[in-house]
């Protein structure tokens, strides 16, 4: 399953960047292969639409969840309707690595 | 201004708690308004922030004409927050007119459809945008100890709402 994380910078030591449509970068990661994508956000300077534009290229990576700081509410509604997950993490000190050591746990059932 | 001020302080001492979410249907169309021609208003008049439950208060009883318990229904409160929740719409509307200020409709303890939960082990929140598929875990680091954020949160403070109703 792929996973798009909000980053501030291009690597896996940055931080988690609490801006969903207006953050540095996203990284799309596949929890099967490991592989993981740095794409900048070309949203990221956007007056308007940074939200909805940066959904669609989450959705058109194809990833099922989704993990940033804060969700505006348009943003909120197109991915309900794209049934993609939305995870919200209030912490601006998590590294990229954190997290996808986190996604990367085995399940405790 | 004063009033005010000390309604708000005695409103901090009376919830201490954090409240219950509120249920609102969809966002408003606008951030909010900007008032014109206000030639008399010396300096920068603050704006109100009217928050995304009371814009929905107002919506239902004063747009969709629903009764007060229709209303408190479909926002998932009881109906005497649903009443404390409107009276706070219009006497932030009313400031606004009065001293002419821009409201900012934003912000509030709410959720939208899908609701949220919270992780106790890693801290996340989640949401649950497949209604129909049960959550077993959480989503980021796998752990089943999570709650409903939206429902557990608060009923202790509805039940003494009540009361001070009666
Ligand atoms: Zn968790």
């Amino acid at each position: 399953m792929k996973v798009a994380i909000t980053s501030t910078g291009n690597n896996l030591e940055s931080k988690l960047d609490l801006r969903f449509g207006r953050c540095g970068y996203f990284i799309i990661y596949d929890t099967e292969t490991k592989g993981m994508e740095f794409i900048p956000n070309p949203n990221k300077d956007a007056t308007e639409g940074a939200g909805p534009a940066s959904v669609q290229l989450v959705a058109s990576k194809g990833a099922k969840k989704v993990v940033s700081g804060e969700f505006g509410f348009k943003v909120k509604s197109i991915f309900d309707s794209l049934q993609i997950q939305l995870i919200v993490l209030k912490d601006n000190e998590k590294k990229i690595s954190d997290i996808i050591e986190l996604l990367n746990h085995e399940n405790l059932n | 201004m004063f009033t005010i001020f000390v309604l708000n302080i005695c409103s901090l001492f009376m919830s201490p708690r954090p409240s219950r979410l509120r249920k609102i249907s969809n966002p408003p169309v606008i951030s909010g308004f900007r008032p014109y021609g206000n030639k008399n208003i010396k300096g920068k008049v603050e704006a109100v922030f009217l928050h995304f439950e009371e814009y929905e208060a107002l919506r239902l009883c004063d747009y969709e004409m629903l009764n007060h318990h229709q209303a408190s229904v479909l926002m998932n409160v009881s109906r005497p927050t649903l009443t404390r929740i409107y009276a706070r719409a219009r006497q932030k509307i009313a400031e606004a007119l009065v001293k002419g200020s821009q409201i900012s409709i934003e912000g509030g303890k709410i959720y939208f459809d899908s609701e949220w939960f919270l992780c106790s082990s890693c801290g996340c929140y989640f949401n649950n945008p497949e209604k129909q598929v049960e959550i077993k875990e959480c989503p980021l680091c796998k752990s089943t100890s999570f709650s409903v954020y939206a429902e557990n949160n608060n009923n202790e403070e509805e039940e003494e709402e009540e009361e001070e109703e009666e």
